[in-house]
């Protein structure tokens, strides 16, 4: 093959031996002018400025952030160059907590898949789950039951509810508001103690499998589920005496990071980040799935972009999820929690005993698996960081040909260097944070 | 799943008189969400015409390897290659998706790089770069993205081994 990249020539040296960051005066003056407004086209009048702040390489210096830094949310290093204290540029390098997962999907079946994709999201493993089901069945053409597509609603809300307290954690960790961490943690063990009672799992559940999901809800779960509804909103009322009415809070925030919409849709940016700009679009309302045009909810945006809004749009969303949890709870129907299919689910363990068929067909599913028709099809959804997609080759096997995760933390991160800009170092800490990668998901 | 609207509005066209086109380029459809097959080199045109009537995001990019399956379905007049570069784009107005799915062959695997309509594909192309060996031409910076840069090999290949490799810390002694 055809390698046409050229290594640069002048490659800035640090103790840590030659850094990739291209030294900034090889960049050719249009790459140049991308990478200082984040890759897009400048206007004139901003070409101008920049062609005015250049400096020259001896009065910068190339430090490296992460990837043990413990606000980089995982195994994230960042390439920053600085002059004085500010950030000119900034390269996000990633690959740290590269598993291989789209291969390892190659080589599962269709019902060991969720097993796998669980794990790359590990904030909100039900959403890949979800989008990886729904790939599925778009390609085996069925439809689930009633009951189990508002199972997956209420519990891919629920697990929205904990990321976003997870969030709330880490961002108030970053800031140096370190009560607001335990109480976030706090809360979420709540929320992650009802996930718990219906799946078994803290995390990586493996509940929403092609065909329906694992297990029907347990005795008492509307009592799991009022209890977090009871509890939330109290919490929710402390964390905004505590953080939005205070001035530390606020300084370290607003302002800090602002991207526009334009940027945000070029740079193919989604979920939070794209609605604290002010531009209105969820997938749950726009393109919806699911039952998702069944409930009644706001699409909350900002108005600046900035870190302030990032924070404040995920705390909005909490109060979103819940209204959606609590029509659930009062439209849950009755029914099977996932499709009679005997070719696509394993039949009830009580079948099991008095069927010759039913044992045949259970032993069939988990040796061989099911078998899905050629084709190709990609699904989204909206998760908490953005539109998480699936993409799925069949070749008519048992196992998928190709399986591509779309995932949103990886492409929310190409925004890093055009939020960063012209920032403080300190100001990076937070400007991460706003952005919430998970690096699981990240790295696949 | 209200994944695609219809659109375009030749909906009603029998696909077996004439070839469904949209853009000038040949359309399929695949459960309901609409597919283009563009030519290599109309590729990047393509792109800009759907730049100008509002896809303004590219969602997704990834290649795709069919060296052993050859069962897929492609519209007449298009060439299967063994490499597939398949994109997602949105329109957000619109409510709409398209995608695209690009023929690029083994001899030659290039592909015009989308950075300068799109900067959004900036790490999804070198993600299949590193995967698939898929160069993009224009790309700033197309190095390995997630696999060690000292790398050999395109994991996603499908005729890349998965056997063992060997791990770094193999001569560390054993605990017991």
């Amino acid at each position: 093959m055809t390698a046409t990249h050229e290594l640069p020539t002048n490659v800035k040296q640090t103790s840590e031996g030659g850094q990739e960051l291209t030294s900034a005066d090889v960049v050719a003056a249009g790459e140049r002018l991308r990478e200082l407004g984040a890759v897009l086209r400048l206007s004139e009048n901003d070409a101008l400025v920049a062609e005015r702040e250049q400096v020259s390489d001896d009065e910068t210096m190339i430090i490296n952030m992460g990837p043990q830094h413990p606000s980089t949310h995982g195994v994230l290093r960042l390439m920053l160059e600085l002059q004085g204290e500010t950030v000119l540029r900034c390269k996000p390098i990633i690959g740290y907590l590269h598993t291989g997962m789209e291969r390892t999907g190659e080589e599962l079946t269709y019902l060991q898949g969720p097993t796998n994709v669980t794990r790359m999201d590990y904030a909100a493993p039900l959403f890949t789950e979800l989008a990886f089901s729904l790939t599925v069945e778009k390609l085996l053409d069925i439809e689930v039951p009633e009951r189990a597509i508002w199972i997956r609603m209420l519990m891919t809300e629920m697990n929205r509810i904990s990321s976003h307290l997870l969030f709330m954690a880490t961002n108030g960790m970053d800031l140096g508001a370190v009560s607001m961490m335990l109480y976030g943690w706090r809360e979420r063990e709540e929320a992650l103690r009802f996930l718990q009672e219906v799946t078994g799992l803290r995390m990586n559940h493996n509940y929403i499998r092609p065909g329906g999901v694992a297990a029907d809800l347990p005795d008492g779960w509307r009592d799991g589920v009022l209890r977090l509804l009871d509890m939330l909103p109290g919490r929710l009322a402390e964390y905004d005496t505590l953080l939005n009415q205070q001035p530390i809070w606020r300084e370290r925030l607003q302002g800090v990071g602002a991207i526009s919409a334009d940027e945000c849709l070029a740079l193919g940016v989604t979920g939070p980040i794209l609605r604290s700009t002010g531009y209105d679009w969820d997938l749950r309302r726009d393109m919806p799935y699911l039952a998702f045009d069944q409930v009644d909810f706001d699409v909350v945006v900002g108005s600046y972009g900035d870190c302030f809004d990032r924070y404040a749009i995920r705390l909005a969303e909490i109060h979103e999820s819940m209204k959606i949890v609590r029509q659930c709870l009062e439209k849950m129907p009755k029914g099977d929690y996932r499709i009679q299919d005997k070719k696509v689910t394993p039949p009830p363990r009580a079948r099991i005993d008095e069927s010759m068929e039913a044992l045949i067909h259970h032993f069939k599913i988990f040796t061989e698996g099911f078998k899905v028709p050629e084709g190709e099809a990609y699904v989204s959804i909206e998760s908490p960081r953005g539109e998480l997609g699936c993409y799925i080759v069949s070749d008519g096997s048992s196992k998928p040909y190709r399986m591509h995760v779309r995932a949103p933390s990886f492409v929310n991160l190409q925004s890093l260097p055009h939020l960063m800009h012209g920032s403080l170092v300190a100001d990076a800490v937070a400007i991460i944070s706003s952005v919430d990668p998970i690096l699981g998901e990240v790295d696949r | 799943m209200t994944d695609i609207d219809a659109q375009g509005g030749e909906a009603d066209t029998p696909a077996e008189i004439a070839p469904e086109t949209l853009f000038d380029t040949l359309l399929t459809r695949s459960h309901e969400q609409l597919v283009l097959h563009p030519m290599r080199e109309k590729y990047s045109s393509l792109l800009a015409t759907l730049h100008s009537a509002g896809y303004h995001s590219v969602i997704d990019l990834c290649g795709v390897d069919y060296l052993t399956n050859d069962s897929r379905q492609l519209p007449e007049g298009i060439e299967p290659e063994r490499f597939e570069v398949v994109v997602n784009l949105i329109n957000h107005r619109e409510r709409a998706r398209l995608r695209l799915r690009v023929q690029v062959p083994e001899t030659d695997p290039v592909l015009p790089s989308a950075f300068n309509l799109y900067p959004g594909t900036e790490a999804m192309e070198r993600e299949t770069f590193d995967m698939f060996g898929i160069a993009f031409d224009g790309h700033p910076d197309l190095t390995r993205i997630l696999m060690p840069e000292d790398w050999i090999g395109h994991p996603l290949r499908k005729d890349y081994d998965v056997g063992r490799i060997p791990v770094q810390f193999k001569g560390a002694p054993a605990n017991r």
